[in-house]
């Protein structure tokens, strides 16, 4: 028994009866599963290989208490300006979906789009399989506490052939400090649909709060996905993410992971390439500053042949910040024509910041291409140079190939009013004068 | 290609050539391991008490260990009680004066080895400390190194003759804290191999020693102390032979390296141990833990390792590079065939300013064998300036071989540059196609596009190490394709 176990049992006994589908029997057996792995588990510790890195004594010491069920007001406005134009909008306050600041448009046939706890009401046997289990395969104290404080997230069901042309926008709010958010997403893409989600985690304030998500995605036959990620937490909040896909024949499935806030995050993405011919891309960035401590963990299983994979990551670290990447590929032994390439680049901008990288290959078939490469580096002191003799400070020269080089990672999203919000959040952090020369 | 294909085949499943074994009488010590074994062993060998204390004191701390499993290898649980932990030729007793009282025994399974002994000592131009076992028969060429106020000898001899070196330096860089095998050959070592090179002395030979695990049920640990002074140099070569047979046997040596201002140390290693047979039945556990320090400014470390042998080979040969501009080097190439694994690299920790570190690793994998790269670069805050190149290149033979590649970096100081980059392919059927559309025959064709994927390693080491490499590798791999 580890000692946060009795805190979590005690402020389960509190809540269990406002969380959503309350009254379910298999939901209720599966969030006590959760509440019994968690106390066998605990929170993870730094002698686990994949936390090696990361220690979350922080959040076990902070006793974040689950949100009351009713949602503290947020002024419109500022949901607006986090709003992305041409999207269809779910808000989430405090773990809880509100309608009235949502903006689901007319949606085409057989597409569900609704928000968890609004399914577990009306059409509880779509969630049964998905929501009364642990994640399978990687349970970690996260995990099973997700799994027994979930509150709320969506639901996406795509049904075979259909095209979400509107991208999702899960606009995900916490307001006040002191707070622990569980959050689940499910979605559902059946056989040659499409769509693109937009999860973008925000707060009110610079307090301290617990966010963990979980989001379960399966990618039907030839169906096409993107998952796109923001996360503007609050300095000091700590925000922990799975996102668990699994990839069906000839499959494309898209993820960028844009990390810029959070004092502590930590995101585990983890890829199955479950049937022949599925593809695979992922990306992300991460930029830190002061003391943040950013980790991101991928796993992508070429577990049948003819896959494909793509990741690459970049990095930029200043302050007294610390960055961890870990990528895992794995090729097991079936799974021939296996393609996958990784890469990690980071850029150390302070005597006072870290990176941990590990990049990771496992192989277990002959026939396959697989490469991966990182690097730690400064910026290129030519490509400096060539800044100055064309008359920029040498401070200026460096914030702008700074900013080239995080840039890359921006010019990759295709949703245009993503891609203008990065750009503006990133410009943000450039002095005015550098502005003018972008 | 279905001749080629059984030829191959044969080839890729012959008999482990240095399989004899040769009968001497051994003084050995009842297995187990006890406070009272260790005590046995060291008055055997008539030790002062500072070693004694210090064997004890490894002893007590690894009762409080427990064997490590993070690793990518499996092996069935080790019993070290079921282990002898001395054994030493009986000759021994009166010591041999010179080559010739040396039992003519051991003196074929020299021969046998090809160990370069008196005249062939000579004409290789090789200084031999051979270790039978566990205790130094011969030594050769020590007038020569003596001269130059070198001293290559037998542990043993180097705890007798020079304890003050010994007390300075044993464990200086591998704590007898430092891990599970590390405290457990800290307690029982032996014998090994000890030099120290003076200040300013280049050492005009290689310095080469072959371990030989002989005796059965003996596990061998072998304890390398080598310290190069103020602007010394000296290159050293390990190779290695064991005989055939079926019960598994637990290697746990220590190798030692230090590096003092203006130092050099290039240690070669061609390790081909008995691997177990084709499915997968005995063969040696070579559980090693290697280390150099390069203590001073401007020194120089350098590993280089051919890894065909033993049943599983686990091992990280590290550099710790403390001097400024200190350099770092790490050349390996690791093949596993039939059952055998590896899991083998490098660590490169950086603290001094403008360290620089290099990392090759070429892994070969066939049959059922796994072969892993696992490395640490560590870039500490002081090390301004750092450099490191890390490259790592598996190849895939058979379609039931594992690769895995884990690479650790961990950097804490802005100004360092550090890059890796790894690759995993198997032999393209386009350039087995190119080389046999030249006539040239499959099984040539692999072994060219093998040792061309190995040669920046080869290169590295001395010309007689990187001809016994080639030809152990042609053996292994030729087949491999089908």
């Amino acid at each position: 028994m580890n000692p946060a176990a009795d805190f979590y049992r005690d402020a389960f006994a509190r809540v269990a009866t406002t969380l959503p589908g309350s009254e379910l029997p298999w939901l209720r057996r599966g969030r006590e599963a959760g509440l019994a792995f968690f106390a066998e588990a605990g929170f993870p510790t730094l002698r686990q290989e994949d936390w090696k890195y990361t220690s979350v004594a922080a959040i076990e010491k902070s006793r974040f208490m689950p949100p009351p069920p009713t949602a503290n007001g947020v002024a419109p406005g500022l949901i607006d300006a986090w709003g992305l134009a041409g999207t269809q909008r779910l808000v989430f306050v405090n773990g809880r979906y509100q309608p009235r600041w949502s903006n689901i448009d007319p949606l085409p046939g057989g597409v569900t789009l609704a928000s968890l706890a609004e399914v577990l009401e009306r059409d509880p046997q779509r969630l049964e399989g998905v929501l009364g289990v642990l994640p399978a395969g990687y349970p970690s104290g996260f995990a099973a506490l997700n799994q027994a404080f979930f509150s709320d997230g969506v639901y996406l069901d795509l049904a075979a052939g259909v095209a979400l042309e509107t991208p999702v926008h899960l606009l995900f709010v916490t307001t006040e400090a002191g707070l622990a958010l569980h959050t689940r997403n499910v979605v559902r893409a059946e056989a040659g649909s499409r769509a693109c989600l937009i999860e973008h985690h925000v707060a009110l304030g610079d307090g301290a709060y617990l966010s963990n998500t979980a989001t379960d995605l399966v990618v039907g036959q030839d169906a096409e996905v993107e998952h796109l990620k923001l996360q503007q937490e609050s300095l000091k909040a700590f925000h922990v993410a799975a996102l668990d896909v699994d990839q069906q024949q000839g499959s494309r499935f898209v993820s960028r992971s844009f990390a810029l806030g959070g004092g502590l995050a930590r995101v585990d993405i983890r890829v199955g390439l479950n049937a022949e011919h599925a593809a695979c891309t992922l990306d992300g960035l991460y930029m830190t500053d002061g003391r943040q401590h950013s980790d991101h963990h991928t796993r992508i299983d070429h577990a049948r042949p003819y896959g494909t994979s793509r990741e690459f990551y970049k990095g930029v670290l200043a302050g007294a910040s610390r960055a961890v990447f870990n990528g895992r590929v794995i090729v097991q032994a079936d799974a021939q024509h296996s393609d996958a390439y990784q890469a990690n680049r980071n850029l150390l901008l302070s005597d006072n910041a870290e990176i941990d990288t590990k990049p990771q290959l496992e192989i277990y078939a002959d026939d396959v291409k697989c490469s991966h490469g990182a690097t730690v580096g400064q910026l290129d002191p030519e490509q400096v140079f060539y800044l100055r003799s064309r008359g920029v400070g040498e401070v200026d020269s460096r914030t702008l190939l700074t900013f080239a080089f995080a840039a890359e990672m921006i010019g990759r999203v295709d949703m245009a009013p993503l891609r203008a919000r990065l750009e503006k959040l990133l410009l943000g952090r450039l002095p005015e004068r550098v502005k003018e020369l972008v | 290609m279905a001749s080629s294909t059984v030829k191959l085949d044969e080839l890729i499943s012959q008999e482990y050539r240095h399989g004899f074994f040769t009968s001497v009488e051994t003084d050995t010590v009842p297995r187990g391991l006890s406070e009272e074994v260790i005590r046995l062993i060291s008055a055997k060998k008539g030790e002062p008490d500072f070693l004694l204390e210090w064997r004890l004191r490894a002893y007590r701390h690894w009762l409080t260990m427990a064997e490590p499993h993070w690793s990518t290898v499996h092996h069935p649980p080790i019993d070290y009680q079921d282990i002898a932990y001395y054994s030493a030729p009986k000759s021994r007793q009166d010591g041999p004066k010179s080559l010739d009282e040396i039992d003519p025994e051991l003196r074929r399974t020299y021969e046998k080895l090809g160990v370069p002994l008196e005249e062939r000592a000579l004409l290789a131009g090789v200084a031999v400390d051979a270790v039978f076992d566990s205790v130094s028969v011969a030594t050769t060429f020590k007038d020569k190194l003596a001269g130059l106020g070198i001293i290559f000898c037998s542990f043993s001899e180097a705890v007798r003759e020079h304890p003050e070196l010994v007390q300075q330096y044993l464990g200086s860089v591998v704590p007898y804290t430092d891990n599970f095998f590390a405290s457990l050959n800290s307690a029982v070592f032996s014998d090994g191999s000890f030099c120290y090179i003076p200040p300013g002395v280049r050492c005009p030979m290689e310095l080469s020693t072959y371990f030989r695990i002989n005796a059965r049920n003996t596990g061998q640990f072998e304890r390398t102390l080598i310290i190069a002074d103020k602007g010394a140099y000296v290159s050293y070569l390990e190779g290695c032979t064991a005989p055939m047979r079926d019960e598994n046997q637990l290697h746990a040596a220590v190798v030692e390296l230090i590096a003092l201002e203006d130092a050099q140390i290039k240690y070669a290693t061609v390790q081909n141990w008995y691997p177990g047979d084709k499915e997968g039945h005995g063969g040696i556990y070579n559980f090693v833990t290697k280390r150099g320090d390069c203590r001073g400014d401007n020194s120089k470390i350098s590993w280089t390792q051919v890894e065909t042998g033993s049943a599983i080979t686990w091992k990280y040969p590290s550099v710790i590079l403390q001097g400024d501009n200190a350099v770092g080097e790490f050349y390996s190439v690791a093949l596993t065939n039939h059952y055998q694994q590896a899991d083998t690299g490098t660590k490169m920790i950086h603290l001094g300013k403008n360290t620089r570190s290099t990392i090759l690793s070429k892994g070969i994998s066939a049959g059922h064998g796994s072969n892993a790269y696992r490395g640490l670069v560590k870039v500490a805050k002081s090390a301004v300036g750092a450099r490191n190149y890390t490259q790592c290149d598996s190849l895939l033979l058979g379609d039931r071989c594992a690769a895995h590649t884990f690479p650790y970096i961990e950097v804490k100081n802005p100004t360092a540059r550090v890059e890796h980059e790894a690759s995993t392919s198997r032999i393209g059927e386009d350039q087995l196609f190119y080389c046999q559309s030249r006539g040239i025959a499959p099984e040539d064709a692999v072994s060219m596009i093998v040792s061309g994927f190995c040669k920046e390693v080869f290169k590295e080491l001395p010309m007689e190490f990187a001809v016994e490499a080639q030809k152990l590798l042609g053996v292994s791999l030729e087949g491999s394709i089908g």
